[in-house]
């Protein structure tokens, strides 16, 4: 391991990558939202209050931050804040599912500097997006890259969660890019918020597992992936692009709309959070002093993965893929390449499997049924 | 490389870490690890005027260390964060 990694794992001053949901609203209920989003929490974070803390993080010298939701935009403040930011010189990344981007907002994001727009698509068709995303989102998301580029944006970025049914689509995802000048991110489906309920059924297979890591060797330098699929590494002599090691808060973290601050985008329950930045001493404090976070800079334990000999390649795989599926945290990655994750599930007790610490979900539409009730005759079902 | 006269671009901000430093270039968003205390004193002192190497003596770095810095300024080159000063 370099003695960059190892210096990177005792934690930095600040953060690299900071991610910031501004709010749980949303206009979509994608099955895998990682927070659950839907709608607003009346406790989230004012625009003063987002002001002081973009204040703090410029003291910080946080160069950029990651924006994302729910659907940012909603928010009446979001271009507000977006400048605020950006004259603050904290860039700005924000991820969008672009229903809030006209032609008009598509000219003033183009005027912006120091602006990065990530637009979510999780298939290169209709059907296999709006499987997961809903009804209209595929045609939503093009027409929003459509603007984009109308309006001269120049290269924003399509960013995409592999799941077992757009693998197979990577280089269509790569070419749909191409045609726009737009840059590829794609991400590893974490079992997080809604994800908990469909990551059984979405995750890719053991065989799709080996076919992204060798996409990956293929295009992963024209690729973004934030670093997400480091446990792959087990899988080859190539290591993938990044610094192949779990972030979260060592140079990672998340600040949720209602101002918690979490070890990483994919873990928001109460074991890994670290504190708020309305506590006393603000998000420095938190990110500095507390108590998780000074624990995640340990050397971590390698439990029962230290026996494998892949496990400085994978570094034992994703925390929160883990925690969500009832794996202990010392064990393999559910999606372990060298197969050890299947068993670790099985043995997780599936009541033991912790729940996401907040649901802002719509609620559930229950069809009403007009008139009498029936209840009687075969076939009813249980 | 030691020869040549590179200033730090405007653009460029340096974030002191425990390990040295984060260099982030704002016009073309790289990130940079300044992997050593040294190395961001160096960067810091250079004045568009002394060569790289006047530099490296004028921060009192030994001779035998001057190669890992040219490395670490051919980085920084191509990353645009050094660039020859526009006069």
């Amino acid at each position: 391991m370099s003695r960059l990694v190892e210096q990177l794992k005792g934690g930095l001053d600040a953060p690299i990558c900071l991610t910031w949901e501004l709010t749980y609203a949303c206009n979509l209920e994608c099955v895998h939202c990682l927070s659950s989003s839907g709608r607003r929490d009346p406790r989230e974070l004012t625009t003063a209050e987002a002001k002081s803390v973009l204040d703090e993080l410029r003291d910080l010298q946080v160069f950029y931050i990651n924006i994302g939701g729910g659907e940012p935009m909603i928010r009446r403040d979001f271009f507000e804040l977006l400048e605020y930011s950006v004259d603050n010189g904290i860039g700005v990344k924000f991820s969008t599912n672009g229903a809030f981007i006209d032609a008009d907002k598509a000219r003033r994001l183009a005027a912006m500097e120091y602006l990065d727009i990530q637009i979510s698509l999780d298939g290169t068709d209709a059907v296999t997006n709006d499987a997961v995303r809903g009804n209209g989102s595929y045609a939503t998301a093009i027409r929003a890259m459509e603007h984009l580029r109308d309006a001269g944006f120049g290269e924003f970025k399509i960013s995409v969660v592999v799941t077992r049914h757009n693998v197979d689509q990577l280089d269509e995802f790569k070419a749909l890019a191409d045609s726009f000048g737009a840059q590829l991110r794609i991400t590893r489906l974490r079992p997080s918020g809604r994800g908990a309920d469909t990551w059984h059924d979405l995750h890719p297979t053991q065989q799709q597992q080996v076919q992204i890591y060798r996409w990956l060797v293929a295009h992963g330098d024209d690729v973004l992936t934030g670093d997400s699929f480091f446990h792959l590494n087990a899988l080859g002599e190539t290591p993938l692009p990044g610094l192949n090691m779990c972030g979260a808060g060592r140079v990672v973290c998340l600040i949720d709309p209602i101002g918690d601050v979490y070890a990483c985008p994919f873990v928001i329950h109460d074991q890994f959070k670290a504190g708020s930045v309305r506590d006393r001493g603000g998000f420095a404090h938190v990110w500095k002093r507390s108590a998780l976070f000074t624990e995640l800079r340990e050397p971590q334990s390698a439990g029962a993965c230290a026996s494998c000999g892949s496990y400085d390649a994978c570094q034992g795989g994703c925390m929160a893929a883990k925690f969500f599926t009832g794996i202990p945290l010392d064990g393999p990655d559910p999606e372990c390449v060298s197969g050890h994750g299947e068993a670790a599930l099985l043995a997780a007790s599936s009541a033991a499997v912790p729940k996401p610490a907040m649901d802002h979900s719509k609620p559930t539409r229950v069809p009403v049924t007009i008139g009498r009730r029936v209840t009687s005759g075969a076939g009813h079902q249980m | 490389m030691l020869d040549r006269t590179l200033t730090l671009d405007q653009r460029v901000a340096l974030r002191p870490e425990p390990f040295g430093a984060l260099a982030y270039h704002y016009g073309n968003r790289t990130l940079i690890f300044l992997r050593h205390p040294d190395v961001v004193r160096v960067v810091r002192a250079l004045d568009g005027d002394a060569t790289l190497g006047e530099t490296l003596a004028a921060c009192d770095i030994e001779e035998r260390r001057w190669p890992s810095f040219a490395t670490a300024f051919s980085a920084l080159e191509e990353s645009e964060m050094l660039h020859e000063p526009t006069r």
